[in-house]
């Protein structure tokens, strides 16, 4: 599974320093990574995808260095996100809008790779559905299609649940666990929901004013006092 | 909450967006009503005027320019204000190779379509970097630009050099009509045929990969290279596209009646393009159809009936704020929900 090598990162917007010496090293797997409001997450996941450039740092993606590919070759490598405001293509249907997700850098194949991302997250029985016309859950779905298709090597997901009813987010637990274990693809999860977040994930990371300051298996993370403080700003158990 | 559980319900399929900017899917009655009607009125100039000829060839011809414009601002969200000029590139350029060359007329409609297709990309450069206002500004200096140039070079009449144009020459700035459509009906039929081939291009690509990636681009660039698009190669290919269709409506105005002039191409006419376009509508093909309406079937019927052509002016300023305000799709789509309605009126009734 794809190892992500992240050394000593650093993101700044003039006096904003959102990502501030980070070390992190992603072994494959699923991987939460928490923190709270503007700790820096999704300036970590546009950094990864190419929208951000950082002051320093290196990163590497199986042993190839990531700041040098452009931002779309990236997503052609593998690397694939969505976003934490939901962007499934509206004047697309269903499949187009993961076909999309698979068509540039390749070539052939994509009926057969987009019936497959679709049946994976549960679409496949409305594929010429405008996707305009689908309500979150289903733009969701879309979105989360369109990442994993294909042969994805690293998908972020930029809180995918969001806006989504308990049983909603539980399903979509569901599906992101299946990402790692039936896609060989490693996971990196963003979200503010912990019952979604342990279930899905084995390891987890915390940013807290973007600094990393926790990172390890799932259990021993949520009892670090540290991350209590950080997350939570109180001591209270977080799960 | 719990509406959100349920099964999706295929029949909202044709519920509209958010923002209006999803079409609705139109039934198929008022589609095939208005291909027949389309058809019909395709065909009355050629048993009447010669006026009328020349006045729906034009309109076929802007048809296409239209195209370009919503095809940009429509399909992509470009706003590019130098349409106008790139089809007097189009027209230049058939002229130049006309006189210069002995080629078939189909081929240069197709060089054309081509080298106005590289203009189009020299132009689109900017759009890499700019947006909105900014784009807007620069593709009308460039068609400003493109003004001023043909003002001192002029079209080719025939003459010799490399501008292909003399004050003594003796021919007129219009292109050689092919053998086989000589007569006006004739090349009224020639162009129907090559600007439907034209939309026939612009569909196939709007399909597939390119529309894809476009509706993408147009949502939200973000969205689409993290898909995987090369934003930049496919806003280019939009402008190439839309220039290569422009290309090859200016060397079929170039062959249309009386050829061509430079006084035929001020560069607010770029803008009054734009207008008419928003008016018919950039999100279908229809509404590039209106929009060329608006630009040659109403001024031709205003002169008919001696109304001065200024009214024009101040009816596209109205028109402009009537879409905005109340029919944002245009006027295309505005007719489509009305002839649904209607049609789904009549068939209520008939079951009664
Ligand atoms: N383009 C930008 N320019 C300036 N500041 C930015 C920019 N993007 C993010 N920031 C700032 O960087 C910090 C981190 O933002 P980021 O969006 O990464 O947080 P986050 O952890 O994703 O928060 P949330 O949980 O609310 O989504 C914030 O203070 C934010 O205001
Ligand atoms: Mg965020």
């Amino acid at each position: 599974m794809t190892e992500v090598r992240i050394e000593g990162l650093t993101v700044r917007y003039g006096g904003v320093v959102p990502l501030d010496g980070v070390d992190l090293t992603i072994d494959g797997g699923a991987w939460g990574l928490i923190g709270p409001n503007g700790a820096g997450k999704t300036t970590f996941f546009n950094v990864l995808s190419g929208f951000a450039r950082p002051a320093e740092g290196r990163i590497t993606v199986d042993g190839e260095d990531l700041l040098s590919m452009r931002p779309h070759a990236r997503a052609r490598w593998g690397l694939r996100r969505t976003f934490q405001t939901e962007q499934a293509i509206r004047e697309l249907t269903v499949a187009d809008n993961v076909r999309l997700g698979y068509e540039h850098g390749r070539r052939g194949g994509a009926g057969e790779a987009v019936a497959a991302a679709l049946d994976f997250v549960g679409l496949a029985d409305q594929p010429h559905r405008l996707v305009g016309s689908l309500d979150m859950r289903g733009r969701r779905l879309v979105e989360l299609a369109r990442a994993v298709v294909g042969s994805p090597r690293l998908v972020l997901l930029d809180e995918p649940a969001a806006g989504l009813p308990d049983q909603e987010s539980e399903e979509l637990g569901a599906l992101i666990r299946a990402v790692p274990e039936r896609l060989g693809a490693t996971v990196l999860l963003v979200d503010h929901d912990m019952a979604l977040v342990s279930a899905c994930c084995e390891k987890l990371a915390v940013l807290d004013f973007g600094r990393l300051v926790a990172t390890g298996p799932t259990a021993e993370v949520l009892q670090d006092p540290l991350v209590l403080a950080a997350y939570l700003g109180t001591t209270e158990e977080v799960a | 909450m719990t509406t959100m559980l349920r099964q999706a319900d295929p029949a909202a399929q044709t519920v509209p967006g958010p923002g209006g900017t999803v079409p609705e899917a139109p039934s198929r009655l008022p589609r095939i009503a208005g291909a027949v009607a389309a058809l019909a009125v395709l065909a009355v100039p050629l048993y009447s005027s010669p006026y009328w000829v020349q006045t729906f060839t034009a309109t076929a011809i802007y048809a296409a320019v239209a195209l370009g414009v919503s095809l940009l601002l429509g399909r992509v969200g470009m706003v590019s204000l130098c349409q106008f000029a790139l089809l007097a590139v189009g027209a230049w350029i058939a002229l130049r190779i006309g006189y210069g060359l002995d080629l078939p007329f189909l081929l240069v409609v197709l060089l054309a379509g081509l080298l106005t297709g590289l203009v189009g990309v020299l132009v689109g450069l900017p759009a890499l970097r700019l947006s909105g206002l900014y784009l807007a500004l620069i593709t009308l200096m460039a068609a400003a630009g493109v003004t001023v140039v043909l003002a001192a070079t002029q079209f080719p009449n025939g003459g010799d050099g490399v501008l292909g144009f003399s004050n003594t020459a003796a021919g007129t700035s219009q292109l050689a009509r092919p053998s086989f459509a000589t007569s006006d009906g004739a090349f009224y039929v020639l162009t129907l045929l090559i600007v439907g081939a034209l939309f026939g291009l612009v569909v196939w690509q709007l399909r597939g990969k390119a529309g894809r990636a476009w509706a993408a681009i147009r949502q939200s660039e973000a969205t689409a290279v993290a898909a995987g698009v090369s934003v930049v190669r496919y806003k280019l290919w939009a402008f190439a596209l839309a220039a290569f269709i422009t290309g090859a409506a200016g060397a079929l105005l170039a062959a249309s009646g009386g050829g061509v002039t430079t006084y035929q191409f001020p560069t607010e006419n770029n803008i009054l393009l734009l207008a008419a376009c928003l008016m018919g509508g950039v999100y279908g093909l229809w509404g590039s159809v209106v929009a060329a309406v608006f630009v040659k079937v109403v001024p031709a019927l205003l002169q008919v009936w001696g109304i001065p052509s200024d009214v024009l002016l101040i009816a596209f300023g109205v028109g402009v704020i009537q879409t905005v305000l109340v029919s944002p799709q245009g006027a295309a789509a505005q007719l489509g929900h009305d002839l649904s309605r209607l049609a789904r009126r009549l068939s209520r009734g008939g079951a009664r």
